[in-house]
């Protein structure tokens, strides 16, 4: 067997690991105890979350006039926040499933995280559309059940339902995956903790996973099928996502590049999510050897890319909206009317957070700074908002009919809400980073050497990665005796 | 009951481990189990393991998947309660067809997806509650566990393990 990985390659662990020290690094945040900065992090969160809540039921126990919605913009933060927290999504699965398609090994660090935030991600944005039902009791009515309501069944030519059956199917398909690529690590785990009841928890928790060598075969398989069939889901979701405005007939909605151009969007602001998410937990979980500098760098460079995409298709829209001369695509979120009308602070801070801060990452410095990272991965995910809300609220705002125009000013409950969900995310973000294996450490081990910065060096120097066998009987084979990394 | 003693023997390296399965093998022995930590890649040749047939079984689930969101969009869209949507033609399945098409890309995916992996657990006996069945801690962490059944053998079997890298022996009674 070879494990040799060519030498232009960066080391993707760093450090003198074997092993065991892979295993001993990820448990330490499990087995530790949490610090301040972790508890103070906690109870913002859950502050947040519970205020949201507060909202939430406030919404419900009085009615969708609650937020700031008016008779023309019918849907605006909820649905914002919505394709929001489905975009941030993506990335998980884009990370775990399309880049294990491609053999890129530098996925295995930031996997597990990645589809985290997936499916605490999707959580959020499946709250909007049923909160904004105003009966959530009915929630099952968008499911084709058999009813008692005269046979009337669900309207498979809509859009909606299919972003029913996309989103459902979306997170299902991600927590199955991620559940079962978490087995061997909760075994791991299990089989090495001390508390009764830890280890209860945890053996539940692995479905009894014993690593038989068939096993690991159907794992790998299953692993693969599943990257196979998630790659195409992703992009099917944010392109139904996106055809809730596009199969409309609203001016500035109804634009035929708004699935690649969403489905663009979705990553780029996703990844910027797992820069902003992996920045904070590489640093309070001592995982800098297996999240380096190089990661940030590989994922900077997937969001030059997308946001390259996004920038290329908002240039489109400004053109075609200024290019077919009609009056009513003068207001579209992207043309002269959005420039200069009352929005023009939001259409300047989507063009200025999503288009220009961007741009910095093409200097390897600032892709490869971690703190530079962190500042511009935030900038995307306040560009990709504003995004969203410019998409949905400027071009409700002005219609057809003059004498319709309104605009939209949120209430405190719909800041309320969004904040709630935020809080929601990180709550329970910060669960998952005290409970769970945060890195496949089972996958790492795997790439430990051919990619394992000691294993790398070695291998330049002609020793192989096989170390010298050892007698039981203390009487060492003089095949390579340097081989033994540890005496 | 000489035939229901296993030999466990131990290796901390996957590359080391690859080549006593091979070595056994060469031998005859019957390896009747290896625990692994991680996946090795070309144990399962090694070991002369038949290839799963998992993907087979997903291109079928979603098959039926496909199967099944057409008879679904079919009963409920044209037969049971047709409703002119849009003018949208609801006569007719196939002229309808395009409009069910993410239906039927959602649900081909969402049952090749759920119903492969309930096989895979079915089929490798892992579920909420199952008690794990490995023998020793060591081998979710980074250690190899190599069981052989014994007969008559276990002085030669030893003597062979050891020489392939066995980091630790041990004859256990199995159950």
């Amino acid at each position: 067997m070879s494990h040799y990985e060519s030498p232009i390659r960066e080391p993707l662990v760093l450090g003198d690991k074997t092993y065991h020290d892979i295993t001993e690094d990820i448990v330490k945040p499990i087995e530790g105890k949490a610090n301040k900065n972790w508890y103070i992090a906690f109870y913002i969160s859950l502050a947040a979350m519970l205020w949201g809540f507060g909202c939430i039921f406030y919404t419900v126990g009085t009615g969708i006039g609650v937020w700031g919605l008016n008779k023309n913009i019918g849907w605006a933060w909820d649905i914002t926040n919505f394709v929001w927290w489905v975009g941030i999504g993506h990335a998980g699965t884009l990370i775990s499933a399309v880049l294990l398609l491609f053999r890129q090994k530098w996925r295995m660090a930031i996997n597990r995280s990645a589809e985290a935030m997936t499916i605490f991600a999707v959580f959020q944005a499946g709250l909007f559309p049923i909160i904004h039902m105003g009966r959530p009791w009915n929630a099952y009515w968008v499911l084709p059940l058999p009813n008692q309501f005269g046979s009337l069944w669900v309207n498979f030519n809509s859009p909606l339902l299919w972003d029913v059956f996309a989103i459902s199917t979306y997170l299902s398909v991600s927590l199955v995956f991620w559940w079962t690529g978490l087995l061997p690590d909760f075994a791991m785990i299990r089989d090495r903790a001390v508390k009764p009841f830890q280890k209860k928890i945890y053996a539940l928790l692995s479905f009894g996973w014993s690593g038989r060598a068939k096993d690991w075969q159907r794992f790998e398989e299953v692993s693969l099928v599943l990257a196979g069939l998630a790659t195409p889901l992703v992009l099917s979701v944010h392109t139904i996502v996106s055809m809730d405005f596009a199969t409309s007939i609203n001016p500035g909605w109804h634009s035929t590049i708004f699935p690649p151009y969403f489905v663009a969007g979705a990553i780029f602001s996703g990844f910027a999510m797992v820069q902003t998410l992996l920045g904070i937990m590489r640093k309070v979980t001592n995982l800098e050897d297996y999240i380096t500098r190089m990661h940030i760098e590989y994922m900077n460079i997937v969001i030059i890319l997308t946001g390259g995409i996004v920038a290329v298709a908002y240039a489109t829209e400004f053109f075609i909206a200024w290019y077919t001369g009609s009056p009513y695509e003068n207001y579209t979120y992207l043309s002269v009317g959005a420039a200069t009308g009352p929005y023009a602070w939001a259409f300047y801070s989507l063009l200025f957070f999503n288009i220009l801060t961007p741009q910095l990452l093409w200097f390897k410095k600032i892709r490869r700074s971690f703190m530079w990272t962190f500042v511009i991965s935030i900038a995307i995910n306040i560009g990709m908002w504003f995004e969203r809300f410019d998409i949905i609220a400027i071009v409700l705002s002005k219609g057809h009919l003059p004498s319709t125009w309104w605009r939209f000013e949120p209430t405190f409950v719909d800041v309320g809400i969004f904040i709630g969900t935020i809080g929601f995310f990180f709550v329970l973000f910060l669960l998952y980073a005290r409970t769970f294996p945060v890195i496949a450490q089972a996958e790492v081990k795997t790439i430990l050497k051919s990619s394992g910065e000691f294993y790398k060096k070695r291998s330049e120097q002609g020793i192989p990665t096989k170390p010298a066998i050892v007698l039981l009987n203390n009487d060492t084979m003089e095949i390579n005796p340097d081989n033994n990394k540890k005496e | 009951m000489e035939s229901s003693k296993v030999i466990h023997a131990f290796y901390n390296d996957d590359e080391i481990l690859l080549d006593a399965v091979k070595a056994v093998k060469a031998e005859h022995h019957q390896i009747e189990e290896i625990f692994c930590p991680f996946p090795v890649h070309g144990l399962d040749k090694a070991m002369g393991l038949a290839p799963t047939r998992l993907a087979i079984t997903a291109f079928f689930y979603g098959c039926t998947g496909l199967a099944f969101a057409i008879w679904m969009t079919n009963y409920m869209m044209i037969e049971d309660w047709p409703m002119d949507i849009g003018g949208k033609p609801s006569f007719s399945w196939i002229e309808n067809m395009p409009a069910f098409v993410p239906i039927m890309f959602e649900l081909t995916v969402f049952f090749a997806a759920h119903l492969m992996v309930i096989t895979f657990y079915m089929r490798s006996r892992i579920w909420p509650f199952k008690e794990a069945e490995n023998p020793d801690p060591r081998t979710t962490d980074d250690h190899f566990l190599m069981e052989i059944p014994v007969k008559d053998n276990v002085e030669e079997l030893t003597a062979l393990l050891t020489k392939t890298g066995a980091v630790e022996i041990n004859v256990v009674d199995k159950h």
